[in-house]
C-alpha cells in the first residue's frame, strides 16, 4: 500500500507515494536522497535525524512520512543553502565542533532549535539543549564551545 | 529495523475516529504525537493492521479554562502544556513535569493524551493526573464519559479506556496558588525516572496528594504516606511507604533501591512543598 | 644539505590549530557514509539471529520467507559455507590461545543471542526484515555458559566440546621478586576485587557495507565503514577465495569506530559473500538493536589485585588476577586474548616496582564476542593500579598525590625496561603530575572540598597516572601470523598546478587523520595547507598499510608522509636548481613557491615549474630526473610500540543520599610527543576522557542468567550525554620519540585509558568519611548506596 503525500522539503514542493511505513527520515535519505539527516538508533534515542518540520525541531524516525502531508520540511541541505545555520557551522568548523561528523547534522539543528529559543544561553543550557543529541566521538565539551561561540557572534 | 507494513488513514473529526474504529476494531492503533508508538512500530515491538492519526481532530486540541475548571486537549504538545499561561496557573504542576520528560525534539510531538494513555508507569504525566485529581475524558460515538485518574490507570499500560473510546481531554480543578513539586532521578537528564514523586498540596489545611512513578506497574498513590505528611510526621510518611510501595527488581538494582529512593524523595518533597 | 626539522621548516604546520578541511564537508551534511550509497540492482540483507545463547539448529523452513514479496534469496549457514569458508582467531605469539572455526553464518548450532543464522535478500532492507520474520526455525535450547566466574568449574557446559574446555588462553607474568615484597613485614599489603563492566562501542553509525561482486571483472568491491581497508582486502580475498588484488575495499566517511570496526563480523562477511552468489551490490547496515548483539563488546573482567607499600610509602609491588569471559569465539584475526593480555602488560606500568606478579585467565561464554576497543585494556589497568596506589596511600595516611610523586618512574630515567618486560624509551610522569596539580590547583580544590564536607557536602578528587601504547611494531600482530599491516605508506604527489596531493595508509574517523596528513605534507613540501588534498581508505589508490587503530595515524602514517613530503621537496628543488641554474641546496620551497634559500627571494612558482616539467620537459636537460611524485613507508623498528604517558584527574559531588554522582570537572595532562594539531589532539583526549566516563558511570551490557542482553537498546544501554558530561581541561607535555624525525607518538587512546581510574579514585575520595569504597564499575546509584549501607 503506498499513499501520496505532498509537502515542502528545503523550500522545494515535493510530491510522492510512501509506504506508511516509512518514517520520515528515511523517506528523505531514500526518496529524495537527502542523505545528510542520520538513522542512528531508529527508536527516538540518539538525535541524529533531527529535523526542523513546521518551524519545530523533531526526531524524524519517530514521525511517519504520511504525517508529513503539507509539511514544510527542513534538512540540513536546506538549512546549509539557505544560510540559516552558517555561524553555528562556522564555529562547529572553528572549534573542532565534530569528529566522524555523524551526529552533526542533527546536532546542528538542536543548536539552532535552542539558540533561536534562548539566543544568549549559559553553557548548562547548551549542554541541556543538546542533551538529546548524542555524539559518541567529542564528548561535547567542544559541542557546547562551538554554540556558545555562536550564540556571541 | 523498520517497521511491519501496515495500513493508514487520518481522521478530520471525532465521528471519523469513530467510524475508523468500528470498521478496524482491534486491528486499529490511534496515533497521536507518536513518540512511544513509532519507536515500538519501527521496533516491531507492535505491529497493527492501521494506523489511526487523530493528529488532524480539531476537537482534541486545545487548552481552555471555565468553571474553575482547567481543560487540556488530549492533542497538546508536551512544549504547549510546558508554555501554556492557564496551565502555568491553575496546574503548576504539568508545568513543572514537562522538563524532564526526554528531551526537546520529543517534547514538540508527544501529547498529554498519549502519555496518558499509553499509561508507562514511569512516565511522569500519568503521575501529575493522579496527583492532581484529574478526570480524564473518554469519547465515543455515544459521548463523553469521565474517569477519574484513579481509576483510568488500571494496571501495566492498562487504563480504563474502551476499544471504541478516544481519550478526548483532561479536566482539573484549578489549583491556583497551591504548592507543588515534582521530584525524580533518572540517570540521565531526559530519561525514565529510577524513582519519581508528583506532590500536589490542597487548600491551605487539606491534605497532600503523593503520587508516584517508576515504583510499581501503575503510576499510585500512597494514602499512609499522605496522612502522615499531612499530619507533620514526616520519619512516619517515609516509613509507611515501604508498605505502600512494591517496587520491582530491573536494571537499575534490587527493590531495596527504590524503597530508599522514594523515602529520600518524600523528604525532599516534604521540603519543597514547605518552602512554596 | 642541513635538514631544518619537522617543526622548524618556514611552512611548517606543525603545532597549529588549523581546522579540518574536510569538516566542512560534513557540516553541511554531505558526508557520504556507506549507507548513503546507492549502486545499480543493489539489494538489501538482513539476518535472522539466534534468539538463544545457545542452541541447535534443528531445521530451517524458509519456503514463506522465499515467497514473500520483494525476496531475492534466503541463505543458510550451509549454503553460506560453500562460498565463505571459517576462520579462527588466533595468534601464535599469544602461546596457548584457542578458538574454534567461526561461519559467516552459524551452521549447527549458535552460540550467542545475536549470532546471524539465515541471511534474507530483497529489494528493500524492510521486506528482507519481513521476509525474515517468516522463517521458521526449530531451534533446541541448549544450556548456556554465561557467567565467566563458572566457565572453567566442573559441570559448566564446555562450549566448543573439541577444544576440552573453556579456557581460552592463559598468561602469568613475573617479574621481580614479589613475594618477598608480599611477606615484607614492616609492609603494608592492600587489596581489592575490580570489576570493569562489559560494554561497546556503540558508533552512532552502525557497522555497514555495500558490497559489488562484477563478474566480468572478476573483482570484489566493498564500501565498508572500517578502520583498516588493507586488513579487510585480505580477509574478504582469502575467504571468499579470492585474490588480494582483486578485491578493493573503500572506506568513505566512517561514523565512528573507536575500535568496533577493526574486526572480522559474520554478517558484513556474508554480505560480501551474497555479492559473489548474486553478482549484484548488496548492502548491509546494521541497525541499533543488532548492533547492540553483534558489534564487537570489551572489558568484561574481574580482577582480584594487591600493592605491596612501606611505611614510608614506597610501592614494592602488585599482584594482579584476572579473569574476562569473551564470548563463545576468540575474533577474527586481531583475537580475543589482546584485551586480557594487555592488562598483564599495563598493570603497575607508570612505577617503579621491585615486585610483579599478574596473571590473566581467558575464558569463553555464551555472550556477545568481545575483541579490542578504545584503549584496550588500559582503562581496565588503570582503575586497577591506581585504586591501589589510591588504597596504598590511605593505607599510610599518605596524600595520593605525594605517594605518586614519590613512585613514578623518573623522568630522567629513560630508556627504561620494566618488570613486565614494557620498553620505555621516553616518559615524563613527573612533568605531567606537576602540571596537572597546578592545573587543577590540587591544593585549593583540597580546602574546598574539605571544607564542603564539614557542610555535609562530599566532593572527591581522584587522580590517575597512566601509560598508553602506541604506534604498535610488528609485535602488536604481525609477529603472531596476522597480515595486519605495521608499515604504513605515503604518495605525495605535485601536480602542475602547484597543488599536492597525498595519499595514505592510513585512514579517516574523523579524528582528523587528513588533516594531520595535510598539515605535515603542507610544511615538508613548502605549501599553503589549501593547496594539498588527501585521499585515505581505499586499497586501490593508496600506499599498503594497516589503517587507523591503536593511536598508529599520525606516529606511523605521518612520519611515511612527512618523509615523502620531504622527498618531493627535494626532487622539486633538484629539477628547479637545473631551471634555475642554482645548485638546489641554496633553493627551498616555501608557500608555493621555489625561493632562495639564503633570502626567501621568491625564483618559481611551483606552477610555473609544473608547467615546464609535464608540458615543456623538451625545455629541460635530458637526463634530468621528472619525478613529481614520491613515496615513502614508515614502521617503527627500535621500540616494539612508543609508550606514552600522562596524568588525568576528576572532582566530582556524590549524592550520598541517592548514590548519584554529579562531575564537576575533569582534567588530562598527556604526553604524545610532537603535537601536531594541538586542537585535534586536544578534542581526541576530550572525546576519549568521556568514553572512559560512560563506561566508569554509564555502560554497561547486562545479561540476564540466560545469556539474554537486557540492555539491548538505547534505552536500556546508557551513553553519555552532554547534559551530564563535565568541561575537561586538556594540557601537553612533548616527548618526541627519537625514532621518527616527526617525534609523534599516538594520543587517540589517552582519555580513555585514565578516565574511569581518576572518576573510581574520586567517588571513593568523596565516600572516605564513610569508609565505604566502590571498585565495580559502573558505579552506579544502586552501588554506591550498597557500598554505603544504605541499601
Amino acid at each position: 500500500m503506498r499513499l501520496p503525500l505532498t509537502l515542502t522539503v528545503n523550500g522545494e514542493p515535493v510530491s510522492a507515494m510512501v509506504e506508511p511505513r516509512t518514517h520520515l527520515v528515511d523517506f528523505l535519505r531514500e526518496a529524495l536522497d537527502l542523505t545528510g539527516s542520520h538513522a542512528g538508533c531508529e527508536h527516538g534515542v540518539c538525535g541524529a535525524c533531527s529535523l526542523i518540520v513546521n518551524g519545530a525541531m523533531l526526531r524524524g524516525c519517530l514521525m511517519l512520512a504520511v504525517q508529513a502531508e503539507g509539511a514544510e520540511v527542513w534538512t540540513v541541505e536546506g538549512l546549509t543553502e539557505s544560510g540559516a545555520i552558517a555561524a553555528l557551522q562556522a564555529a562547529f568548523l572553528a572549534r573542532n565542533a565534530l569528529q566522524c561528523g555523524f551526529c552533526t547534522p542533527g546536532m546542528l539543528v538542536a543548536a539552532a532549535t535552542l539558540l533561536k529559543a534562548n539566543p544568549t544561553p549559559t553553557r548548562e543550557e547548551i549542554r541541556e539543549g543538546i542533551s538529546g543529541n548524542y555524539c559518541r566521538c567529542t564528548g561535547y565539551h567542544a559541542i557546547v564551545d562551538a554554540i556558545e561561540e555562536a550564540s556571541r557572534a | 529495523m523498520k517497521p511491519a507494513p501496515f495500513a493508514y488513514a487520518r481522521a478530520a473529526s471525532l465521528p471519523e475516529v469513530f467510524d475508523l474504529l468500528d470498521r478496524h476494531g482491534e486491528s486499529a492503533r490511534l496515533l497521536a504525537g507518536g513518540q512511544s508508538l513509532v519507536a515500538a512500530l519501527n521496533l516491531r515491538l507492535s505491529s497493527p493492521g492501521i494506523l489511526l492519526d487523530i493528529n488532524g481532530v480539531e476537537a482534541l486540541r486545545g487548552i481552555g479554562f471555565a468553571d474553575g475548571v482547567l481543560r487540556i486537549g488530549a492533542l497538546t504538545r508536551h512544549a504547549e502544556l510546558g508554555a501554556d499561561p492557564l496551565v502555568a496557573r491553575h496546574a503548576p504542576l504539568l508545568a513543572r513535569a514537562v522538563p524532564h520528560i526526554a528531551h526537546a525534539a520529543i517534547r514538540t510531538r508527544g501529547t498529554i493524551g498519549g502519555s496518558l494513555a499509553l499509561a508507562d508507569p514511569a512516565a511522569e504525566l500519568p503521575a501529575c493526573a493522579l496527583a492532581l485529581d484529574a478526570t480524564l475524558v473518554l469519547a465515543s460515538r455515544g459521548g463523553e464519559r469521565r474517569v477519574a485518574a484513579v481509576d483510568f490507570f488500571q494496571g501495566l499500560y492498562q487504563t480504563a479506556l474502551r476499544g471504541d473510546e478516544v481519550l478526548a481531554a483532561v479536566e482539573i480543578a484549578s489549583r491556583a496558588g497551591q504548592a507543588c513539586t515534582l521530584q525524580e532521578l533518572a540517570r540521565r537528564h531526559g530519561d525514565y525516572a529510577i524513582v519519581g514523586l508528583a506532590a500536589q498540596a490542597g487548600p491551605p489545611g487539606a491534605g497532600v496528594a503523593l503520587a508516584w512513578f517508576g515504583v510499581g506497574g501503575t503510576p499510585l498513590r500512597t494514602p499512609r504516606a499522605e496522612a502522615a505528611l499531612v499530619a507533620g510526621d514526616l520519619a512516619g510518611a517515609q516509613a509507611a511507604l515501604a508498605g505502600e510501595i512494591d517496587p520491582p527488581a530491573d536494571l537499575h538494582g534490587p527493590p531495596a533501591l527504590r524503597h530508599h529512593l522514594a523515602r529520600v524523595l518524600l523528604g525532599r518533597a516534604a521540603a519543597a512543598l514547605k518552602g512554596h | 644539505m642541513s635538514e631544518l626539522s619537522a617543526v622548524d621548516r618556514p611552512n611548517s604546520y606543525i603545532g597549529r590549530s588549523v581546522p579540518r578541511p574536510n569538516a566542512k564537508r560534513l557540516l553541511a551534511g554531505r558526508g557520504q557514509y556507506v549507507d548513503d550509497l546507492r549502486l545499480p540492482r543493489m539489494v538489501h540483507v538482513a539476518f535472522l539471529r539466534s534468539p538463544h545463547a545457545h542452541a541447535r539448529i534443528l531445521a530451517i523452513d524458509s519456503t514463506a520467507a522465499k515467497a514473500a514479496p520483494g525476496v531475492v534469496r534466503v541463505v543458510t549457514g550451509a549454503e553460506m559455507a560453500a562460498v565463505c569458508t571459517p576462520w579462527v582467531g588466533v595468534l601464535h605469539h599469544l602461546k596457548g590461545l584457542k578458538s574454534a572455526p567461526q561461519h559467516a553464518l552459524a551452521i549447527d548450532r549458535a552460540c550467542w543471542q545475536g549470532e546471524p543464522v539465515v541471511a534474507v535478500v530483497a529489494r528493500t532492507r524492510a521486506e528482507a526484515e519481513d521476509a525474515v520474520g517468516l522463517i521458521e526455525v526449530a531451534w533446541e535450547a541448549l544450556p548456556a555458559a554465561v557467567d565467566m566466574e563458572a566457565a572453567l568449574a566442573a559441570g559448566t557446559l564446555v562450549i566448543h566440546p573439541e577444544l576440552g574446555d573453556n579456557l581460552a588462553f592463559q598468561r602469568e607474568h613475573v617479574g621481580g621478586e614479589p613475594d618477598s615484597c608480599f611477606a615484607d613485614p614492616d609492609g603494608v599489603v592492600v587489596q581489592a576485587t575490580f570489576h570493569t563492566g562489559r560494554h561497546t562501542g556503540v558508533c552512532l553509525e552502525g557497522r555497514a557495507i555495500l558490497a559489488d561482486w562484477n563478474p566480468a571483472e572478476g573483482r570484489l568491491t566493498a564500501y565498508h565503514s572500517n578502520q583498516a581497508p588493507h586488513m579487510m582486502q585480505t580477509v574478504f580475498a582469502k575467504h571468499l577465495g579470492l585474490r588480494e588484488g582483486d578485491v578493493r575495499v573503500i572506506c568513505r566517511d566512517v561514523g565512528g569506530s573507536y575500535g568496533i570496526k577493526v574486526h572480522v563480523y559474520p554478517d558484513e562477511m556474508a554480505t560480501a559473500a551474497l555479492a559473489r552468489m548474486l553478482a549484484r551490490p548488496v548492502k548491509f547496515s546494521a541497525d541499533r538493536i543488532e548492533g547492540m548483539v553483534s558489534d564487537i563488546h570489551a572489558r568484561d573482567h574481574r580482577i582480584t589485585a594487591r600493592a605491596a607499600v612501606t611505611k614510608d610509602g614506597t610501592i614494592t609491588a602488585m599482584e594482579i588476577d584476572d579473569l574476562t569471559g569473551i564470548g563463545p569465539y576468540s575474533v577474527y584475526p586481531r583475537t580475543s586474548a589482546v584485551e586480557g593480555n594487555q592488562v598483564v602488560n599495563l598493570c603497575g606500568g607508570p612505577y617503579g616496582l621491585r615486585g610483579y606478579k599478574a596473571r590473566t585467565t581467558v575464558v569463553f561464554q555464551n555472550k556477545t564476542p568481545t575483541c579490542q576497543y578504545r584503549a584496550v585494556g588500559h582503562p581496565i589497568a588503570t582503575a586497577v593500579t591506581e585504586g591501589l596506589v589510591d588504597l596504598a596511600a590511605e593505607a599510610i595516611g599518605m596524600d595520593p598525590a605525594e605517594i605518586r610523586r614519590r613512585n613514578l618512574l623518573p623522568d630522567d630515567g629513560y630508556p627504561f625496561r620494566n618488570l613486565a618486560n614494557l620498553a620505555f624509551e621516553g616518559l615524563s610522569h613527573h612533568a605531567c603530575l606537576t602540571k596537572l596539580l597546578a592545573m587543577m590547583d590540587y591544593e585549593a580544590l583540597k580546602a574546598e572540598r574539605d571544607a564542603l564536607r564539614a557542610k555535609g557536602v562530599y566532593r572527591g578528587i581522584g587522580i590517575a597516572s597512566f601509560i598508553e601504547l602506541t604506534n604498535p611494531s610488528p609485535f602488536m600482530y604481525g609477529i603472531g601470523g596476522a597480515r595486519i599491516s605495521a608499515m604504513d605508506g605515503a604518495t605525495v604527489r605535485l601536480d602542475p598546478d602547484g597543488s599536492i596531493a597525498i595519499a595514505s595508509g592510513v585512514t579517516e574517523q574523523g579524528q582528523g587523520t587528513e588533516a594531520m596528513l595535510a598539515q605535515i605534507v603542507a610544511g615538508a613540501v613548502g605549501v599553503d595547507l589549501s593547496r594539498v588534498r588527501v585521499t585515505t581508505g581505499d586499497t586501490e589508490t593508496t600506499p599498503y598499510g594497516g589503517g587507523t587503530w591503536a593511536s598508529r595515524g599520525a606516529g606511523i602514517g605521518g612520519e611515511a608522509a612527512l618523509q615523502a613530503g620531504n622527498a618531493l621537496r627535494e626532487q622539486i628543488l633538484v629539477i628547479a636548481g637545473a631551471m634555475l641554474q642554482a645548485a638546489p641546496e641554496s633553493l627551498d620551497v616555501r608557500g608555493g613557491a621555489v625561493v632562495d634559500r639564503a633570502t626567501g627571494a621568491e625564483r618559481l612558482a611551483l606552477e610555473e615549474l609544473g608547467r615546464i616539467v609535464y608540458f615543456r620537459g623538451d625545455t629541460l636537460p635530458k637526463d634530468l630526473p621528472r619525478e613529481l611524485v614520491a613515496t615513502r613507508h614508515y614502521t617503527p623498528k627500535d621500540y616494539p610500540f612508543a609508550f606514552t604517558n600522562g596524568a588525568q584527574a576528576s572532582y566530582l559531588e556524590v549524592d550520598v543520599e541517592t548514590g548519584f554522582v554529579t562531575l564537576l570537572k575533569h582534567w588530562c595532562v598527556e604526553d604524545c610527543g610532537t603535537v601536531i594539531n594541538p586542537m585535534l589532539v586536544d578534542e581526541q583526549i576530550r572525546g576519549g576522557v568521556v568514553q572512559g566516563l560512560g563506561g566508569a558511570l554509564l555502560e554497561h551490557c547486562v545479561y540476564s542468567p540466560e545469556g539474554q542482553l537486557l540492555t539491548g537498546s538505547l534505552a536500556d544501554y546508557l551513553l553519555p550525554m552532554a547534559g551530564e558530561m563535565p568541561d575537561i581541561a586538556v594540557a601537553h607535555v612533548e616527548t618526541p620519540t627519537k625514532e621518527s624525525a616527526l617525534g609523534a607518538k599516538g594520543a587517540g587512546e589517552a582519555g580513555t585509558a585514565g578516565a574511569p581510574a581518576a572518576v573510581q579514585n574520586a567517588i571513593n575520595d568523596a565516600l572516605r568519611p564513610f569508609g565505604a569504597r566502590v571498585f565495580a564499575q559502573p558505579f552506579t546509584p544502586a552501588r554506591i548506596l550498597t557500598a554505603l549501607g544504605k541499601i
